[in-house]
């Protein structure tokens, strides 16, 4: 079945959570993104974030995760209910992404996932392409992140 | 400040402004590693199901490539400027695979500067990077905006003792 089949457009689903503990900050800001206020709990009290918080992109990354495993098990649980699940490929990107708040250490982000649009690819027929609306949210219900990402479908 | 150039603010980035980013080998090793603790999908991680897949090899996850642009904008120009995070990312196009063993590089460069509206201490800049390939091809393109300090802050302090 095809995505649009099985999720309703503009219907959020619940893909999980992930917890940012300070030494995963540190450590993902030392090989990608070595800024003070990612590295150094004193220094980010200078900044205008006020306190030591995740590099954009490890946000983003934990979206991916919780989708990643998400998906693994709508796989599983589609087959044991007798339907073929959707063949997603790579995305070719994403537009419109807004960091709304920093997400601090010790922070957990529960993101989530929208199904906007399916579309024919216009170039490829057996390609479709999906617009997906991401979302991140903290542990006070303050949105921490959105984008929307484009997911290629095989059919 | 322990360096003794003074950052660099606002003023010292008007349209047009560019900066080149350092070349780098993106291993095989460090894919598979990104990819296994945020995209652990079969094209990430497995060599063979990569070169099965339209990605043609063990391709980074499209965030590792976004990761590893963001090292290049520090090591190009953030690292030595008055910087306080981005707002956002107004578009960005993994536009080809990024396969183990490319070497990456590029450029990004200034396309708007403005000031911002609820904080007058800081200026918008918004940038457009492209990230290459060893034979010259765009794998990744981006618009996004960095938010910079219009006077160096702490480093102003201690310039005018």
């Amino acid at each position: 079945m095809r995505m649009a089949e099985l999720y309703p457009q503009n219907e959020r689903l619940v893909l999980g959570s992930h917890h940012f503990a300070a030494e995963d900050i540190i450590r993902f800001a030392r090989k990608f993104d070595p800024q003070p206020f990612h590295l150094d709990a004193e220094a980010a009290k200078q900044s205008l974030f006020g306190g030591l918080c995740a590099s954009g992109w490890h946000t983003c990354a934990g979206w991916m995760k919780t989708f990643v495993a998400f998906w693994a098990a709508e796989c599983q649980r589609l087959k044991q209910d007798g339907i073929t699940p959707p063949e997603l490929g790579p995305s070719p990107g994403f537009r419109n992404l807004r960091w709304f708040k920093p997400v601090f250490a010790g922070d957990t982000i529960a993101y989530t996932v929208t199904l906007l649009s399916s579309r024919q690819s216009a170039s490829h027929p057996g390609r479709l392409i999906n617009t997906m609306l991401c979302e991140g949210t903290n542990q006070h219900g303050e949105p921490v992140v959105r984008f929307e990402s484009t997911v290629l479908e095989f059919i | 400040m322990t360096s003794a150039n003074p950052l660099l603010t606002f003023a010292d980035f008007p349209v047009g402004k560019r900066f080149d980013f350092p070349g780098r080998t993106v291993t095989a090793a460090e894919i598979v590693a990104f990819a296994q603790e945020f995209d652990p999908q079969p094209m990430h991680v497995d060599e063979a199901a990569g070169k099965a897949s339209i990605l043609g090899g063990l391709s980074a996850s499209g965030w590792h490539t976004s990761a590893i642009m963001m090292r290049m904008l520090c090591d190009s120009y953030i690292d030595q400027t008055a910087a306080e995070g981005s707002p956002g990312v107004d578009s960005m196009e993994w536009k080809r695979p990024v396969l183990a063993g490319d070497i990456l590089s590029g450029h990004c460069r200034v396309v708007e500067a403005r000031l911002s509206r609820s904080r007058p201490s800081i200026g918008i800049v918004r940038f457009i990077a492209e990230v290459t390939n060893q034979r010259g091809e765009t794998v990744a393109l981006c618009d996004y905006a960095n938010m910079i300090r219009i006077d160096g802050g702490e480093a102003a302090a201690h310039a005018n003792g």
